[in-house]
């Protein structure tokens, strides 16, 4: 265990109080996760204070854990160019919007703008929160687990109308999807259906299955 | 007197346009020839690369990393191998470490020569393209040898690379690199003190250090600006901590610093491709893990147990335990990351690109403003941005 890592997280946590929800060290990289609301507050604290000057924001992104309450991560992986360390802060929204930290990196405005185009997580204060990499006028937002990977509508250009028109996606051989996961390895303890096992004893040891 | 109504104009710049390195569309709002507000629209190469890999196993996900920036392929997939590799917590054997460093730092010199030609070409220089392109197909020929891929290379594998150089092949690289010098010489003459080279790009959309960092500058951008800040040294990785190389740092940020710290980094890569030929140990160039790296076709022939982990990789891949990481590398544009979240499954479960051509030209707004129209091709040249891995 890295004791300078040990440090900084003492130094966020003491400083930062109640918004921070949780913290973790794995793989020596540190990860914090805070509440939606003060995204900001932390993001101004990490980059300001002596001991932290984490001046750059190097990424914005978002994750999606469909099975969640609270579905999409926003990540946010900073740098600290003076200590040579990174640090790495979440938020969690079910779709309600997250503060923009624009007003704190400005680099935050693109990566954000893509968040909500692949997620369709809003950020409240960004002020140019359109569409970043998709078609103008796509709809749907891709990088969601329930998108699929072919998407819903396919381009071509139409001879005819002398265009480029939108159709529904026809797939002339049906999607393949290859599931090579072997029941011996890499499966979760638990097999779907097993969990009706642990629920017939007498407590559930698990909340959750799989 | 009439009093005559001016009235801004709205120019769209691209998407095909030659200066636009790509597919770049830019709705420039101009006040005369001066540049009020720059907007760039991008994603008009979005291919879904994250989405994509996210149905891919992790062995497939590599050759998707060669075509983000197609101009320096190898250092992309070095990111995303080292952050498997992280995940999987396995070590690389020496060899294939150098052999990594040695093509990254082709790969970065692959990328110099075009960005500094096409730069050159696009203020008004047309002969630096023509002569150090040879070069170019020089290095690309490094890499065919060696992988059998001028370009995409998918040479860098999860445990170590997918094949041992072949013989004779470090002599020539090392013969090369007696001559490129040369060419870089050639190459300064024409621009670096050239009158119209200058008055192109000095004092061209300078960025100064507060604004280089909380736009998220990274790689020769930020140098220029006069931060000395090198993944390579400040955080090595692979067998970088055992090489001897010095940061070109520029002073102004200038578009012309841009182009002089890029010139001396060529000069810095052939030190190091210098020390990783001579220091290359022999050995093994991937590792012996069986659940990673799949066994030698000679031995699949006499053991069954082989023949399965063969059978199980090339079908099922490879299980990273489950967890995150984020992993960067110092690519020729900037720092390269890869946030990767893996679920235990044979999967990325979130595999998100962090490109630093993404950041630069989201500055162009900030960079462009009160330039004139010309400038702004200086400037996108200066910034080296590649569609591949902004649109990913």
């Amino acid at each position: 265990m890295d004791p300078a890592l040990e440090e900084l997280k003492e130094i966020v946590t003491s400083a930062m109080g109640a918004s921070v929800l949780d913290t973790s060290i794995r793989k020596g990289e540190l990860a914090i996760e805070v509440k939606r609301d003060d995204i900001e507050r932390v993001l101004t604290y990490l980059r300001d204070n002596v001991n932290c000057q984490f001046k750059q924001l190097i990424d914005l992104c978002g994750v999606d854990y469909p099975e969640r309450e609270e579905r999409f991560d926003v990540v946010y992986n900073l740098l600290s160019m003076t200590l040579n360390r990174r640090i790495r802060v979440k938020v969690r929204t079910s779709g309600e919007p997250v503060p923009s930290v624009t007003s704190v990196f400005s680099t935050a405005g693109w990566f954000e703008r893509e968040c909500w185009d692949m997620f369709g997580v809003p950020f409240v204060g960004n002020l140019d929160l359109r569409r970043l990499l998709t078609d103008y006028g796509f709809e749907g937002h891709p990088l969601r687990k329930d998108f699929p990977l072919t998407g819903f509508v396919e381009m071509r250009y139409d001879d005819e109308k002398k265009r480029v028109v939108y159709e529904p996606v026809k797939l002339t051989q049906e999607f393949r999807t290859f599931d090579f996961l072997s029941p011996w390895e890499g499966q979760p303890d638990l097999l779907p259906g097993d969990e009706k096992a642990e629920q017939n004893k007498a407590e559930p040891s698990k909340e959750k299955g799989a | 007197m009439s009093q005559n109504q001016i009235k801004n104009m709205t120019l769209n710049f691209g998407p095909q346009h030659p200066a636009a390195h790509g597919v770049l569309r830019m709705v420039l709002e101009m006040d005369g020839e001066i540049i009020d507000r720059a907007d760039p629209h991008i994603g008009l190469l979005h291919r879904g690369t994250e989405k994509l890999i996210e149905h891919k196993t992790y062995q497939q996900a590599t050759p998707y990393f060669d075509r983000l920036d197609y101009v320096a392929p190898q250092n992309q997939e070095h990111a995303f191998v080292l952050a498997a590799e992280k995940l999987l917590g396995i070590e690389v054997p020496e060899r294939a470490q150098y052999i990594r460093v040695l093509y990254c730092e082709i790969g970065r010199i692959l990328n110099h020569i075009l960005n500094v030609c096409s730069y050159a070409m696009d203020v008004g220089a047309m002969t630096p393209m023509l002569w150090a392109f040879e070069d170019r197909e020089r290095l690309m020929e490094f890499c065919e040898r060696v992988s059998g891929a001028r370009m995409h290379m998918n040479y860098f594998r999860i445990g170590g690379v997918s094949r041992d150089m072949p013989d004779g092949l470090a002599e020539d690289i090392l013969a090369w690199i007696e001559q490129y010098p040369k060419m870089i010489d050639d190459v300064e003459t024409l621009l670096t003190e050239n009158r119209i080279f200058k008055q192109r790009t000095v004092d061209v959309a300078k960025v100064t250090v507060a604004q280089a960092l909380d736009w998220g500058f990274t790689g020769p951008n930020l140098r220029a600006s006069g931060v000395a800040w090198d993944l390579r040294k400040s955080q090595p990785y692979d067998a970088y901590d055992k090489m001897d190389f010095d940061i070109p740092v520029g002073k102004y940020g200038d578009c012309y610093d841009r182009y002089v710290v890029r010139m001396m980094e060529m000069r810095e890569s052939l030190k190091i491709m210098r020390q990783a030929i001579e220091q290359m140990p022999k050995g093994p160039v991937m590792t012996e893990n069986r659940k990673v790296a799949s066994p030698p076709r000679a031995e699949m022939k006499t053991s069954m147990e082989a023949l399965i982990h063969h059978f199980k990789l090339m079908t099922e891949g490879m299980h990273v335990p489950a967890g995150e990481t984020y992993t960067a590398v110092e690519a020729p544009k900037g720092e390269f990351g890869v946030y990767l979240v893996s679920d235990g499954t044979n999967k990325p479960y979130r595999c998100k690109i962090r490109a630093p051509g993404f950041a630069h030209l989201q500055a162009m707004d900030m960079m462009c403003e009160g330039h004139m129209l010309a400038d702004a091709v200086a400037v996108i040249g200066s910034i080296d941005i590649v569609f591949g891995e902004i649109d990913r």
